[in-house]
């Protein structure tokens, strides 16, 4: 087998060092009874060609060839050839977790520079070295405002991501938190004078995201202060992190869980993303997750080093501030690479991109008759629309123009039978939003 | 240091510094086509409270300066594509490349969790086979490849226990961990809800039956056990325990971290095993990527079933597959859209490059630790003698009475050109060297490893400061970790924000 | 380091000197050199109620936490906020300037069943030898 670095005549010579016959006595502590006798039923072995013979032919059975109008937490994003050619480096790919810090300080120190950029976007003054995503980093960051305060009440506005908030409940059930949700506003966001009704001193966080689910852009400082005024952590949640390019940081929230998919990671079929969890310093110790910190060594260089690792699970156990062990640190190494080759200029050129064409394919569909924009809020590059008839009526007549449309928003919203959620990024074309218009159009004459 | 050592050492670059530190305004890496729609104002479209500049400190470089950057960078990292890892219950294998090369392709990687499932027909497809090979190797009859790593693996493990225990009237209230056991076992028990009490493993590092017997009754939900334990010895009376456990109504789960000793030979579902997470990026290939990611499937017994984690992946009368999210006793969601996809592609590759073969995978994993095992009894001490599987755990005992503890000897190892084993874990071999070579290195390099570390062992003997001031030729020495966690410094900060330490 | 005969010792090698019903605590030489360098403390506000026993704040080095129990019951009267800045004076003056709080005793009888300074140092040696075995 080609990975497999051995020559019959060296496994005998190894077996006779080690001094038994055959390699089956190297398992007799299993009892007889549970070896195997026949080999498992799997399909392969397969050479290399064959391999990719089966995921190219599974490639075809997808959504190739079609446009696409979906966001909902997961965005088509230009990523440069650059980040993949940098992450395939065998140093990076295929090396461990940098405990030993001596041989590892690419990695430490491509931490470190993430960590900074992600300061930088999230306008706090720690972050993480990752989580999961951003459904895991919601979560975490609401069990560390729950360490924090000593509270156990959660507030998450509806208009968070409904699987970010399946999520939290699944961790909520189990850690004696109780989880109540806040209505939205005719406007999109969230409802404040609701927040303020159930407010109370039992509260630990006040959850929001911005852009919300809708695509609306929330206002963070005036939430931070109705929080606050009621000893709550204000927590937000940012799903679509290019935003930040143009919109104003969080800088008044107590922690920020962002998801940085966005950034150079391909959507993948929902993963791996990567998650943040940024904070103020004076949570750090309350904060999960590796920290990447700058240190010197003996001879007075520079270094970096993983810290404050007591607050983890194989220092802490029981104790630690999460279980989280493996993270998704290549995944944050391409969205440091990916920021780093975008720049400050090329991050705002794409964010403007992001907003003019989300703008222009709203002004397209306003045109068609019944097409109405729902929200008032002001948006980044995802809005929502109602159409006349039923969503998944018209995106299945979309499909049979290539095209997938958007968002049903009543499979998560009961009372938003009829409205999308459009997404439109710097990669989608005139050419598809014109089309989109068409097949739009046509779709909804055909009921008329 | 020792000629006859011929391993490959690594060139130190220069000196590089942060990406922030070689920015200057007006460069560009990247550029996007020009706009096809009308240009719209920011300043028009977003009010004054909305804006804002959180980019303003982002770096400005060209290509080749990102190039070079992360390529230097990369230099100064161990790998697994320069040599072993010895590294105890991490399994650091070849990284097929095939695996990334398909996990790349378009229609493979460019697919949203949102799409038709009409239109996701290979992906589905991909996830099924994955399943079913999972279930053929653990001998398990349902899974979930949701959760992301193995510690996610572990929680939802838990709540899938807690699951059944809650429909059986008493979701009870303890989990009991082996104190050999790795650290995210406690943390997980106790996000799940449940209490932790540590069981003392007995003199061959093995569970204690007796204790055991003692501790199970209607108020353990389950016990969390390694097998083979994390001393690499093959957990002999897990039937057994799985019958302690099952009499009294509690459930077994176990810690799949140490599959690579397993897979091929023995399946845990016919051991008694109820519930188990596996570890993809340590059995199975995917790469570690410098800490992840990771995925965590968890496979289980049907009893279990009915509390999988949403959605399912079902098969409809005419052949085709989707996401049933109709489940009404789902323990719910543990991570949104659906998995680390791009992991579980990479595991199949795997496991189709393999088939049935993977047993000599395994076979080969078990010959090289019992090699290394057999060619270091008696330098170093070895404080369980039952037969080890794929690792094989010592201690320092011998060296500490030169002063020279595990940790030094693993800095020397970095001499020699190797990343050190797991030092100081498990917690119940003080001063251990826990050893995993994996089947992916040859004869010579597990000679090299062995050539190194019985050099060690002479060193200590005879200059035992070599060796408690190590590692002599890296780039960075013994970096100031006090320092670091004293006054943590996360962050880089423009000059005006500097309060002058960094540097 | 000589461990100072005015001063009781716990199991949990803890140092109390208690002045009537004024007492301070600390942890002791052979604490905080199996510690290592110590980074980070946590202490319990003034007026926190201590139970013996049960643990009231830690003590963290790079590698390991220690937790910090209580020898006798009473009420934090102060804490020690130079351990913020300087948590290294834990290192250099265990038993002086390392001290962690300073509390007010429920009863100072409770002291009595706890080790004298000879006691201890037998205690420690016992230790010493164990790890060595």
């Amino acid at each position: 087998m080609r990975y497999l670095p051995k020559s019959p005549a060296e496994r005998q010579e190894m077996l006779a060092a080690i001094g038994v016959k055959s390699v089956e006595e190297l398992f007799t502590s299993i009892p007889e009874q549970y070896r195997l006798k026949q080999p498992l039923n799997l399909p392969g072995p397969l050479s290399e060609a064959e391999v990719i013979d089966y995921f190219q032919a599974r490639a075809a059975e997808n959504s190739v060839g079609y446009s696409s109008f979906l966001g909902a937490g997961v965005y088509s994003h230009l990523r440069s050839v650059v980040t993949d050619a940098l992450l395939q480096r065998g140093e990076f790919l295929t090396s461990y977790t940098p405990y030993q810090a001596e041989i590892a300080q690419g990695t430490l120190q491509a931490i470190f520079e993430f960590q900074t950029l992600m300061c930088q976007l999230t306008g706090q003054d720690v972050a993480n070295a990752s989580m999961y995503d951003g459904s895991t980093a919601t979560t975490e960051a609401v069990l560390m405002a729950e360490r924090v305060t000593g509270r156990s009440r959660v507030l998450v506005a509806r208009s968070v991501h409904p699987e970010y908030r399946d999520v939290l409940r699944t961790y909520a059930k189990n850690s004696g938190l109780t989880v109540e949700e806040i209505p939205f506003t005719a406007s999109g966001t969230v409802d404040a004078a609701a927040l303020k009704g159930s407010l109370r001193d039992d509260v630990c966080a006040v959850v929001v995201q911005s852009p919300n689910f809708f695509g609306a852009i929330e206002s963070p400082g005036p939430l931070a202060e109705v929080a606050h005024s009621a000893g709550a952590l204000l927590v937000v949640a940012v799903t679509e992190a290019l935003s930040l390019a143009v919109v104003k940081p969080p800088a008044e929230a107590d922690i920020v869980a962002l998801e940085g998919q966005s950034f150079g990671l391909p959507p993948s079929y929902g993963g791996p993303f990567v998650g943040v969890v940024a904070s103020r310093e004076k949570f750090v110790r309350q904060m999960p997750g590796r920290l990447a910190g700058q240190t010197t060594d003996q001879a007075g260089h520079r270094g970096f080093v993983l810290t404050l690792a007591t607050r983890e699970q194989h220092i802490r156990r029981e104790k630690a501030t999460s279980n989280i062990c493996t993270n998704q640190a290549l995944c944050a190494l391409a969205a440091t690479i990916h920021l780093c080759l975008l720049g400050k200029e090329g991050i705002r050129e794409m964010a403007e991109q992001n907003l003019a064409k989300a703008r222009f394919a709203l002004a397209e569909l306003e045109k068609i008759p019944g097409v109405k924009r729902t929200f008032a809020a002001p948006f980044f590059n995802e809005f929502t629309v109602e159409f006349p008839r039923s969503v998944k009526m018209v995106n299945t007549e979309l499909l049979k123009k290539k095209i997938v449309g958007p968002y049903v928003l009543g499979s998560a919203y009961a009372e938003l039978t009829k409205h999308a959620l459009v997404c439109v990024t710097e990669t989608t074309t005139r050419a598809q939003i014109d089309n989109l218009a068409a097949g739009l159009r046509s779709a909804l004459e055909q009921t008329l | 240091m020792n000629d006859r050592i011929k391993k490959a050492t690594r060139h130190t670059n220069q000196n590089e510094g942060l990406i922030f530190e070689k920015s200057s305004s007006g460069k560009r890496a990247f550029d996007l086509a020009p706009l096809d729609v009308p240009p719209v104002s920011v300043t028009r479209e977003l009010a004054e409270h909305h804006r804002g500049n959180g980019v303003e400190d982002f770096p400005e470089v060209s290509e080749i300066e990102v190039i070079r950057h992360f390529t230097r960078l990369s230099t100064w990292n161990y790998a697994i594509d320069l040599g072993m890892y010895p590294l105890g219950s991490c399994t650091m294998k070849y990284n097929p490349r095939v695996n990334e090369h398909v996990a790349r392709l378009v229609g493979i990687a460019t697919e949203h969790p949102c799409q038709p499932q009409e239109l996701s027909q290979g992906c589905l497809k991909i996830l099924s086979l994955l399943e079913k090979c999972l279930l053929e190797i653990t001998g398990m009859d349902a899974i979930t490849l949701q959760p992301a790593a193995g510690a996610q693996g572990e929680l939802t493990g838990l709540l899938l226990i807690r699951g059944y225990h809650q429909k059986n009237g008493n979701p009870r209230k303890k989990v009991l961990i082996p104190d050999s056991a790795h650290g995210t076992n406690p943390a997980t028990a106790v996000i799940a809800g449940y209490e932790v009490e540590n069981i003392k493993s007995n003199a061959d590092g093995q569970v204690d039956i007796a204790m055991l017997r003692e501790k199970v009754n209607g108020g353990v939900a389950a016990l969390m056990l390694t097998n083979p334990s994390t001393l690499g010895i093959y957990e002999q009376q897990i039937s057994e325990i799985a019958s302690i456990l099952h009499d009294k109504g509690a459930l077994l789960y176990m810690d799949g971290a140490n599959m690579n000793a397993l897979a091929g030979i023995t399946r845990p579902g016919d051991l008694g095993v109820d519930v188990m997470h596996l570890n993809l990026h340590k059995t199975f290939s995917t790469p570690h990527g410098g800490g992840g990611p990771g995925a965590g499937p968890v496979a289980m017994k049907k009893t279990l079933e009915p509390f999988l984690p949403v959605p399912v992946l079902v098969e409809k009368a005419d052949g085709k597959l989707a996401l049933d999210y109709n489940r009404r006793e789902s323990i719910g969601k543990v991570k949104a859209f659906g998995s680390n996809f791009g992991v579980l592609v990479r595991a199949l590759a795997y496991i189709l490059a393999y088939g049935p073969s993977v047993r000599q995978a395994t076979e080969d994993a078990v010959t090289n630790a019992n090699y290394i095992r057999k060619r270091l009894e008696g330098i170093y001490d070895l404080p369980y003698t039952r037969p080890s599987m794929h690792e094989v755990v010592f201690s320092d005992a011998i060296q500490k009475k030169q002063g020279v503890n595990t940790m030094d000897i693993a800095k020397r190892l970095i001499d020699y050109g190797f990343h050190p084993y797991t030092t100081a874990f498990p917690l119940i071999v003080p001063g251990a060297l826990m050893i995993e070579p994996t089947e992916s290195e040859s004869k010579e390099e597990c000679d090299f490893f062995i050539d190194a570390m019985r050099a060690i062992a002479d060193e200590v003997e005879k200059t035992p400061e070599a060796v408690k001031t190590a590692p002599h030729t890296t780039r960075i020495r013994r970096l100031d970790e006090v320092a670091a966690a004293r006054k943590p410094v996360l962050r880089w900060k423009p000059e005006s924000e500097h309060s002058g330490a960094a540097g | 380091m000589s461990y100072p005969t005015q001063f009781r010792y716990t199991k949990d090698h803890e140092w109390i000197d208690a002045k009537g019903d004024l007492a301070t605590i600390g942890i002791t030489d052979y604490a905080q050199h199996e510690l290592g360098d110590v980074v980070f403390v946590e202490l319990p506000a003034v007026g926190a109620a201590l139970t013996t026993g049960k643990t009231f704040g830690s003590v963290e080095s790079v590698k390991a936490v220690s937790e910090i129990y209580a020898p006798a019951n009473g009420r934090v009267v102060e804490a020690n906020s130079d351990l913020q800045n300087k948590p290294e004076t834990i290192n250099s003056d265990p038993h002086g300037t390392g001290w962690l709080i300073k509390i007010k005793l429920s009863d100072p009888g409770e002291l009595n069943p706890l080790m004298d300074a000879m006691a201890y140092e037998a205690y420690i040696e016992e230790k010493k030898k164990e790890a060595s075995a």
